[in-house]
C-alpha cells in the first residue's frame, strides 16, 4: 500500500460521474457496446484469415469492410427480410423462455431438449391426425402438442429443483442429452416414415400440418406467432401478479418468500413456461422451415437463445431487437461468403464472442451483487451516492 | 474524556473550505475541520449528512472541487489511499478489508511487508513490531491465529494494528461501532484513549450522540454538506446535539405512556427452532404477549432471537412447540397465512427479508399485499391502484423520494426502513413483530418509527420488540424478557427494569442467582 504515490485521477471520484451517466443509458448501452466490440474484434479476425482466403492479399484490411457490407446487402434485399424474420422467430420464441428463467434467476440451458421434444410433439399431431384431418384442425393442434412437449420437457427439471434442489444447469445439459436420443428413437420407431429406408418422418406438408406461407417464397406464418409473444410474455411479467412473482423469486428470494409467494411452485411454472417456448419454437422449426425430421435433426437454437435472452436483458422488447439482429446475422452471411468470400461461419464467432462480452459483464455485476450482500464496501460513494437520489 | 486535551496546539490537520459536488447534490459544502494533536474529534452527523465524503476526500478518495488540506502547517494534495497513509493518515472502514484466511500478523503486514530479501518477507521482524505495537497499546490480540476466526471487535482491533503498523498519526474511524456489542465499545473506547494520550489524532465518525459525549474532546456537527457547530462535550447535551443534527428539536425518547394491556393475544409454548445448519438455537422457548403492550426481548445478538421470530412469522419451521393466535393454533401456517391472520412484520435484515432493492418502492409497497384486491384481480394486476396506494403511503409515512417510480436501493437506509414499515403497520394488526427496526438509522428516522410503533400499541396491537440495542428495548417496553440461548431466563417491567442487571441477564443468563417462578420458564 505505500507504493509509490501515482497521478491517477481518484477512481472513486470518476466511477460516480461515469456511472451516472451510464445508468442512464444503461439498457441499451451495454448490448450495444458488446455488438459493437464483437463486430471489431471479427474485423481484426477476418483480416488476420485474408491471407487463407483466395484473391486476397495477406492481411487485407478492406475485406472486413467488404464482409460487412455484403452482410448487410443480403438482409436489406427483400428475400434478406424474409429470412431474417424466419431465422428470428424460433430465437425469439426460444430468447422470451430463456430470458424468462433469468427473470427468475433461473438458468435454463435445456433449451435444445425442449426444442427438440416440442418438435416430436408436433410431429407426432402431424403423423396421427393430419392424415384425417384438415390443415384448420392440425395445424393448431400441432402447435398446442409442441408447446405441451416442451412445457413437460421444461417440467422436469423446475420439478427436480423445486422437490430436492437439484440444480437446473445440471439437470437441462443432461436432460438435453436425453431428449436427443428421444427424438433419434420418436423418428426410427412410432413415427417413422411407413416404408422408408432410413429413420426419418413424413414431410408435414404431407400430413396437412405445414405452416402457411405469409411473406415472399419462404416467410412461414411462424413469423406471427413470434411477434405476437413479445406482448404476451411483456404482460404476464409486468401486468400479473404471477409476473410479479417471478421477479421477485428471482430478484430477492427471501424477500418473495417472506411476501407469501410459494417460491418452489414458481421454479416449476416458470420452468415449464420456459420449456413451452421452446418447445414452440421447435414446433414453428418443424412446420415452418424443415417440414420433417431426417436422421442427425438438432439443434443450436436453445443456446443460440441464451445469447438472445442476455444481449435483450431478459426484457422481452429487448428479446425481440437481439433476436431479429442475430437472425439478420444468419440471413446475411451466405451473401457475404458468396459476395466477400469470408465463411459464412464467421457469424457463429461474431455470435460467440458477442456472448463473451455479455457474460463477462454479467459476471461482473453478480459479483459486485455478492460483494454488496456480504457488506464490502460498495464502488460507488453511498453516502453520495445517498445523498444525490434519496433526499432529493 | 480527556479534560486536559491539549487545546491550545496548532492542529496536526486542517481543511479548508471543502466543497464536494454529484451531480445535483453538493455533498460538502465549505466544510472547515481542525484535528489537533492526541484529540480524538467526532464527526457527528445524520446518514447522507456528508461525513463519509469528507473522510474520502481526507483519503484520497475523492477530490474536492474547493477547498484545502493542511498537514501540519503545510498545504498537501492527496493523490490516492496510498499517498494518505504515506503521509500518516489511516482510514478504518465500516467493512472491514481483511482476508479471513491469513492470520492477523499477515493482514497486518500486507502491502506493507518488510523484506529480508529480494524474495523472502521478514516475518521475524514483522512479528516483533506487531508484539511490540499490541503490548504497548495493551492489544489482546494473538498474532498467528486466523482473522476468520475472531470476533468483530477483534477484526477492527486488527484493522487499528494495520494503521498503527503504518505509523498512522491521524486515525479515522468510520462509525467503528455499528458493528460491537457494548462491551467491544467499552474495549474500543478505551484503545481510543490510550492513541490519543500517545499523541495520535483520532477522528471518529458516528451518529450516535451518547457515544461522541463518552469518548470525544471535540465535536463537529455536520448537517446536509455544512458545518453546523462545533461543541465540547462537557458544554452541551444529547437533546442540543440531536437538534444541530437533525435541524428541529428531536425527541430522543418517545414518551411510551401508560399500555393498557388486555388479552393475551399471541401465546407460544415451548417453541423449538433450528438454524441453517439444523443447530437447534431455540430449545423451548415460551411466552406471550397481550394486547396494546410491548414486549421487549433483550439479548445479545445470536441467542436464537432471529430464528424465533422467523418461526413466528412462518419462515421456518417449528420442531416443536405451539403458537397460539386469539385461542387459534398458528404453528406452522405460511408466512401468507400468518400475515393474513393479522401479522404484521419488520425484519431485522432489510435487506434480505423486507425489501427487493432493485424493485421501485410502489412494488415493494405491495409485497405481502399485491395479490389481493384492490391491487390485484385475479392474476391482474391494478397498477393504478397500486400507485395510489403508493403515493398515499409515501405521504403518510413521510418516505423522502423523488417519486415512488425509483428504484428501492437509491433511496436512504432510513428511507427504505420506511418503506418497511409504511408496508407492515398501515392494516388492522393483531400482533406486530419487530425484529432490530431501527437498527443502523439516524435519530430523526428512529423518533418516528418509534412513534409509529407506540401507536400501533395505543391502537391495540400486541407488539413483540426484539432489540440488541439495550437502551432501545428499555425505553420501547412494557414488558421485558431476556434471551439466552434460546430459552426465557428472565421477565422485568419495562419501567422499572435496571440496566445493568439486565445488561448482565443479557451476558450470563443469570446462573447463580436465584431463580424466581417467573425466571424458570421454558
Amino acid at each position: 500500500m505505500s507504493g509509490p504515490v501515482t497521478k491517477r485521477r481518484p477512481a472513486r471520484h470518476r466511477n460516480a460521474i461515469v456511472n451516472a451517466i451510464v445508468a442512464s443509458a444503461q439498457p441499451i448501452a451495454e448490448p450495444l457496446v458488446a455488438i459493437l466490440l464483437a463486430l471489431l474484434v471479427g474485423a481484426v479476425g477476418i483480416t488476420m484469415l485474408s491471407g487463407l482466403l483466395a484473391g486476397h492479399s495477406s492481411f487485407d484490411v478492406g475485406l472486413p469492410v467488404a464482409a460487412y457490407l455484403a452482410l448487410l446487402g443480403g438482409v436489406a434485399s427483400p428475400n434478406g427480410f424474409t429470412s431474417t424474420l424466419v431465422y428470428a422467430t424460433p430465437l425469439i420464441l426460444a430468447g422470451l423462455g430463456v430470458g424468462l428463467g433469468f427473470k427468475a434467476g433461473l438458468f435454463n440451458i435445456g433449451g435444445r431438449g425442449q426444442f427438440l421434444f416440442g418438435t416430436v410433439g408436433a410431429m407426432a399431431v402431424a403423423t396421427t391426425v393430419g392424415t384425417t384431418q384438415s390443415s384448420y384442425i392440425t395445424v393448431p393442434l400441432a402447435l398446442l402438442a409442441g408447446a405441451a412437449f416442451g412445457a413437460v420437457a421444461g417440467f422436469i427439471p423446475g420439478f427436480l429443483k423445486a422437490t430436492s434442489g437439484a440444480h437446473e444447469v445440471v439437470t437441462t445439459i443432461m436432460l438435453n442429452y436425453v431428449f436427443v436420443f428421444v427424438t433419434y428413437w420418436a423418428i426410427s420407431g412410432p413415427l417413422v416414415l411407413p416404408n422408408a429406408h432410413q429413420p426419418i418422418t413424413a414431410d408435414v406438408t404431407t400430413r396437412n400440418a405445414a405452416l402457411p406461407i405469409i411473406l415472399g417464397r419462404d416467410g412461414n406464418a411462424g413469423i406471427l406467432l413470434a411477434l405476437a409473444a413479445v406482448p404476451i410474455i411483456w404482460f404476464l411479467l409486468y401486468r400479473t401478479t404471477l409476473g410479479f412473482e417471478i421477479r421477485s423469486a428471482g430478484a430477492n428470494p427471501d424477500a418473495a418468500r417472506y411476501g407469501g409467494m410459494k417460491t418452489s411452485r414458481l421454479i416449476v411454472l416458470t420452468m415449464s413456461i420456459a420449456g413451452l417456448m421452446c418447445g414452440l419454437a421447435g414446433a414453428t422449426t418443424l412446420m415452418g422451415v424443415v417440414h420433417q425430421i431426417a436422421p442427425g435433426y438438432d439443434t443450436t437454437v436453445g443456446f443460440d437463445a441464451i445469447t438472445v435472452a442476455l444481449l435483450g436483458r431478459s426484457n422481452p422488447i429487448g428479446i425481440l431487437f437481439s433476436g431479429l439482429l442475430l437472425g439478420a446475422m444468419r440471413a446475411g452471411s451466405q451473401s457475404m461468403q458468396v459476395q466477400a468470400g469470408v465463411p459464412a461461419e464467421l457469424v457463429d464467432a461474431l455470435q460467440a464472442i458477442i456472448l463473451v462480452f455479455l457474460v463477462v459483464n454479467a459476471l461482473r455485476r453478480w459479483l459486485d451483487r455478492r460483494a454488496a450482500k456480504r457488506g464490502s464496501t460498495p464502488l460507488i460513494d453511498a453516502d453520495a451516492a445517498q445523498a444525490a437520489e434519496g433526499v432529493a | 474524556m480527556t479534560e486536559d486535551a491539549p487545546s491550545g496546539s496548532a492542529p496536526t490537520l486542517e481543511m479548508r473550505g471543502i466543497t464536494k459536488r454529484y451531480p445535483g447534490v453538493v455533498a460538502n459544502d465549505r466544510i472547515d475541520l481542525d484535528v489537533r494533536r492526541g484529540e480524538i474529534h467526532a464527526l457527528l452527523g445524520e446518514n447522507g449528512a456528508g461525513k463519509t465524503t469528507l473522510m474520502n476526500v481526507l483519503y484520497g478518495l475523492a477530490r474536492p472541487d474547493e477547498g484545502k488540506i493542511l498537514l501540519d502547517g503545510q498545504q498537501i494534495q492527496i493523490a490516492g489511499p496510498s499517498d494518505a497513509i504515506a503521509r500518516g493518515i489511516s482510514m478504518v472502514h465500516q467493512h472491514f478489508m481483511l482476508v479471513p484466511v491469513l492470520s492477523v500478523a499477515e493482514n497486518v503486514i500486507l502491502g506493507a511487508e518488510t523484506m529480508s530479501n529480494a524474495v523472502f518477507v521478514d516475518r521475524r521482524e514483522a512479528s516483533k513490531r506487531i508484539a511490540a505495537l499490541a503490548a504497548r497499546f495493551g492489544f489482546d490480540l494473538d498474532p498467528d491465529a486466523k482473522v476468520g476466526s475472531l470476533s468483530v471487535g477483534q477484526q477492527q482491533r486488527v484493522e487499528i494494528l494495520k494503521a498503527l503498523y503504518r505509523d498512522a498519526r491521524i486515525l479515522v474511524l468510520d462509525e467503528p461501532t455499528a458493528v460491537l456489542t457494548p462491551g467491544e465499545t467499552e474495549e474500543i473506547f478505551a484503545l481510543l484513549r490510550r492513541l490519543a494520550a500517545d499523541g495520535r489524532s483520532i477522528v471518529f465518525i458516528s451518529h450516535k450522540l451518547y457515544e461522541v459525549l463518552e469518548v470525544a474532546d471535540r465535536i463537529t456537527v455536520i448537517r446536509r454538506g455544512r458545518v453546523i457547530g462545533e461543541r465540547r462535550p462537557a458544554e452541551t447535551t444529547e437533546e442540543e446535539l440531536a437538534e444541530l443534527m437533525v435541524g428541529r428539536e428531536v425527541e430522543l425518547t418517545v414518551d411510551r405512556g401508560e399500555s393498557h394491556a388486555g388479552e393475551p393475544v399471541l401465546r407460544v409454548e415451548g417453541l423449538r427452532v433450528a438454524d441453517d445448519r439444523h443447530h437447534e438455537v431455540v430449545p423451548g422457548a415460551s411466552f406471550e404477549i397481550r394486547a396494546g403492550e410491548i414486549l421487549g426481548v433483550a439479548g445479545v445478538a445470536g441467542n436464537g432471537q432471529d430464528e424465533l421470530v422467523q418461526a413466528l412469522i412462518g419462515l421456518r419451521r417449528c420442531l416443536g412447540g405451539k403458537i397460539t393466535l386469539m385461542g387459534r393454533d398458528v404453528t406452522g401456517l405460511s408466512p401468507r397465512r400468518m400475515n393474513e391472520a393479522g401479522v404484521g412484520y419488520v425484519p431485522g435484515d432489510r435487506h434480505r427479508f423486507g425489501l427487493i432493492l432493485s424493485f421501485p418502492v410502489y412494488d415493494n409497497l405491495v409485497l405481502t399485499s399485491y395479490y389481493r384486491p384492490p391491487f390485484a384481480h385475479g392474476l391482474l394486476r391494478n397498477d393504478s391502484a397500486i400507485l395510489d396506494f403508493a403515493a398515499a403511503q409515501i405521504e403518510r409515512f413521510d418516505i423522502r423520494t423523488p417519486s415512488a417510480q425509483v428504484k428501492t436501493s437509491t433511496l436512504s437506509g432510513g428511507n427504505q426502513q420506511k418503506v418497511v414499515v409504511a408496508r407492515e403497520f398501515d392494516r388492522e394488526l393483531k400482533v406486530l413483530i419487530l425484529d432490530q427496526p431501527t437498527r443502523g438509522l439516524d435519530v430523526g428516522s428512529i423518533e418516528f418509527i418509534h412513534r409509529q410503533i407506540i401507536a400501533k400499541r395505543d391502537a391495540g396491537t400486541a407488539v413483540l420488540l426484539v432489540s440488541a440495542e439495550l437502551d432501545e428495548v428499555l425505553e420501547m417496553s412494557d414488558r421485558i424478557v431476556v434471551m439466552y440461548r434460546g430459552r426465557m431466563v428472565a421477565e422485568r417491567d419495562g419501567r422499572t427494569a435496571d440496566k445493568s442487571e439486565v445488561g448482565l441477564l443479557m451476558a450470563t443468563g443469570g446462573q447463580g442467582g436465584a431463580a424466581t417462578p417467573k425466571e424458570a420458564w421454558a
